[in-house]
């Protein structure tokens, strides 16, 4: 195999949970995905579908039991301990003990950062979230979506090749929710991240994604994977007749899906 | 920022509306003093008796104070190494959660065998075992249920297991040990003076309140009761002051009594 420039490639995934026993769960078979660096790509299917499943398998939080995972190049377990990937989740959670700052700084404490560096780096991510004046409030302190937005400036202080995204707005209303999605694609386009994106939300993945990837349940499989082109982004591009047919051809992936279930 | 605990002035009112009742019943039903002492007869013995009550409460306080720090050190330290070590998770923790659930003060008798019956370590091993097992298994719980994603973030990130343990593990756990401190406090004046009815020096409030019972002073042994609340609720309400003052994060209205 050759060494590829590529930000992830997957090949032959598949992940049993409790194999051997009753209670087998075939969460993931046969995935074959390669995602390329500066790609938005979501990941889309029913509840229980593998999601989840899929992206801690590109993080190295669990290992797959079949297949290779491959990331930048390097093992997935060489890109965790290089840190090559940046995390967020639905729930924020940001640890409360410590100011917004500090939750910010944590991931750069770890890298061994000096305090100067780690105290101006923050400033530049609330601003970044558009948070400055909350830099020494408690988490308790802050809305949902606030929130959310520390934890997105936790995930890309330290500048993460890779950011891996499961369901970071799931919680959040729907206003809410289309705003963060703006603010999103304006931060990873000012950094130029490769980004794996879980959501069930259908006008999120065509919204923000380069590629919607449509997974299939029992056992998680690629079902399609869909190309969007919808330019420059913003608000009204939510109008927009493009937007529309992009959600119209996710939507009906789905449910194709459905059917087969 | 408002202030972090609730106002004092309610629960003052309802106490003095309470002993003001009290006094009233007995003096209306005229109970005898045996059963019931009136609150004024009680305050009365308090100061005829305050020489040996201050003695008494003092060594009794300082059974409770030294069992207590032991016992919350030993509680707190234990539930650290158990969370270290996996393997003593599952073994370790139920067996202190059943324990718990037995009337351990029963071995008062024993730990006068085990010290000397006029040994004050005998009352203190008491309060040490009364007061270890909330904090064990409340500072485990702290150390353990930390939120899944939290413990994902950190691995992401490269985090080696006692990292986790000194970045989430432990701070996540301060609101439990401190919880587990403020129940501990007045367990173990309780705990000493229980101990003391079994044995142990004699200058104690336990062996006082016995005494005077059984020459049938009970406004005595009821002066000697409240010293002992006074010394509970002052642990009390030094341990609330230490969970105020340890955690300048916390949501105001979340702490509560
Ligand atoms: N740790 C686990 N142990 C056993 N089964 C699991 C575990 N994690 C996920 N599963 C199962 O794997 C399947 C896929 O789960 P998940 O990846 O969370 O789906 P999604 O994120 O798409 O909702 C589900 O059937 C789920 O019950
Ligand atoms: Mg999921």
């Amino acid at each position: 195999m050759k060494m590829s420039d590529s930000a992830i490639v997957a090949t032959g995934i598949g992940k049993t949970f409790n194999g051997n026993t009753d209670n087998a769960v075939v969460a993931l078979d046969g995935i074959d995905l390669t995602v390329e660096p500066g790609e938005f790509v979501s990941l889309i299917g029913p509840s229980g579908c593998g999601k989840s499943t899929m992206l801690r398998v590109f993080g190295d939080l669990i290992s797959p039991t079949e297949g290779t995972v491959e990331v930048f190049g390097k093992s997935a377990a060489q890109a965790r301990l290089d840190r090559d990937y940046g995390m967020a989740f639905q729930k924020a959670g940001l640890f409360d003990w410590r100011k917004v700052s500090a939750n910010i700084e944590l991931p750069l404490e770890l890298a061994g950062w000096s305090k100067d560096r780690r105290s101006y780096r923050s400033a530049e991510m609330l601003s970044l979230v558009k948070l400055q004046e909350f830099a020494d409030h408690y988490p308790w302190q802050l809305s949902g979506g606030m929130q959310q937005r520390v934890a997105i400036a936790r995930a890309l202080s330290f500048e993460p090749k890779l950011l891996l995204m499961d369901e970071p707005f799931g919680a959040l209303d729907e206003m809410t929710r289309e705003h963060m999605q703006v603010e999103l694609l304006r931060i990873y386009e000012q950094l130029g991240t490769t980004v794996v994106f879980v959501t069930h939300s259908i006008p999120e993945a065509a919204f923000l994604s380069d590629r919607v990837v449509v997974l299939s349940p029992r056992p998680g499989r690629i079902h399609s994977i869909i190309d969007v082109d919808l330019g420059k982004r913003d608000e009204n591009t939510r109008e927009s007749a493009e937007f529309f047919a992009m959600t119209t051809e996710v939507r009906e992936a789905l449910r194709s899906v459905e059917a087969m279930s | 920022m408002k202030s972090r605990l609730a106002p004092i002035w309610p629960p003052i009112v309802v106490g003095v509306l309470f002993m003001a009742l009290w006094e009233g019943m007995v003096r209306l039903l005229d109970v005898k003093e045996f059963l019931l002492p009136k609150p004024s007869s009680i305050v009365q013995a308090v100061g005829d008796q305050w020489t040996p009550l201050r003695i008494a409460g003092w060594e009794t306080g300082k059974t409770a104070v030294v069992g207590l720090l032991i016992g919350v050190i030993a509680g707190a330290l234990l539930a650290l190494v158990v969370s270290r070590f996996g393997w003593l998770r599952g073994s370790v923790t139920p067996l202190a959660v059943a324990l718990n659930a037995t009337p351990i003060i029963a071995l008062a008798p024993i730990f006068n065998a085990w010290f000397g019956i006029t040994d004050f370590r005998s009352n203190a091993a008491v309060v040490i075992v009364v007061v270890f097992f909330p904090v064990f298994i409340n500072t485990g719980k702290g150390l353990s249920e930390v939120e899944p994603n939290q413990i994902e973030l950190m691995r992401s990130l490269a985090a080696s297991e006692t990292t986790v343990l000194r970045m989430v593990r432990i701070p996540n756990a301060l609101p439990f040990f401190l919880t587990s401190l403020r129940l501990a406090a007045p367990l173990s004046v309780i705990a000493a003076i229980v101990a003391e009815y079994f044995g142990g020096p004699q200058n104690r409030l336990g062996p006082f309140i016995t005494q005077n019972a059984s020459f049938s002073r009970y406004a005595n042994a009821w002066a000697a009761i409240v010293v002992a609340s006074a010394i509970g609720l002052a642990l009390f309400a030094a341990s609330a002051l230490v969970e105020k003052l340890a955690m300048p994060w916390k949501r105001p209205e979340s702490i509560t009594a």
